[in-house]
């Protein structure tokens, strides 16, 4: 049974970080205001919610099986309060900050028509931050962390969202950009 | 099903193209990518087999700049 809940856990935890970075990177897309991959702009804004929303019930599956798992020695306040932990705390607690982040995230991102846009967007600002540190997290905490393949799943999930931040600093990111630039003053 | 509306808030708008494409046989894009229905202006009558299509963009708009009512 403990055999089968950590295999769980560290499965949950590899899907979990595929999904949210598929998230992050549509998200990031869909900024921009144009289609991609293909897919119209309205379903880019839908694959990115309900990526987020699987990863999120991923990263549960992932905390609760770990939580009965005896290798793991999580408690109760570990899902909550970071760097408490028994075993690697450090690299747990990025763990731990990360989905608290991710909490907020999902819980304003479901009530953004209650609590407004500014206050939406300044929550969902961390997704930025939540990302790497779910990433240093999976490479810290993860007993795959050495293999080649997590080596390589992980340098290409950086790869993609590095390569989107880097569209979105670029010039050419906005759709229209070149029209309404042309209504700005020089 | 009583007739309803769809009112864009320009201060929030931003031209992101979702309801523009949800709602083609509705909206057009203007030359700067904002919604744009010929006749109308902030609020555009919504015919019924179009309502669902409506309530997509209402949910989705990046800019919760659309209400239907």
């Amino acid at each position: 049974m403990s055999e089968a809940l950590w295999a769980l856990g560290r499965g949950t935890g590899v899907i979990s970080l595929i999904l949210i970075t598929v998230s992050v990177v549509l998200g990031i897309l869909t900024r921009s205001g144009r289609p991609a991959f293909g897919m119209p702009r309205f379903a880019v804004t839908l694959v990115h919610r309900n990526a987020s929303l699987l990863g999120s019930v991923f990263v549960l599956v992932h905390v609760v099986s770990l939580f009965f798992d005896p290798y793991a020695e999580l408690r109760l306040v570990d899902f909550f309060v970071p760097f408490l932990g028994t075993a690697k705390p450090i690299w747990l607690g990025l763990g731990t900050v990360s989905l608290d982040l991710l909490v907020a995230l999902i819980v304003t991102a479901l009530l953004r028509r209650f609590i407004g846009h500014r206050v939406f967007r300044a929550v969902h600002w961390f997704s930025y931050a939540m990302w790497p540190i779910a990433l240093a997290h999976s490479l810290g905490d993860g007993t795959d962390a050495g293999t080649v393949w997590f080596l390589t799943l992980a340098g290409l999930c950086t790869a993609a969202v590095l390569g989107s931040v880097g569209w979105r600093a670029s010039r050419v990111f906005v759709e229209f950009r070149g029209t309404r630039g042309a209504e700005e003053p020089a | 099903m009583t007739e309803k509306s769809l009112h864009i808030d320009w201060i929030a708008c931003d031209g992101r193209g979702l309801c523009t494409e949800l709602l083609s046989e509705l909206l057009e894009r203007d030359e700067w990518g904002y919604p744009r229905a010929l006749g109308y202006g902030s609020d555009v009558p919504v015919p019924r087999q179009l309502q669902d299509a409506a309530r997509d963009a209402v949910a989705l708009c990046p800019r919760l700049a659309l209400t239907l009512s």
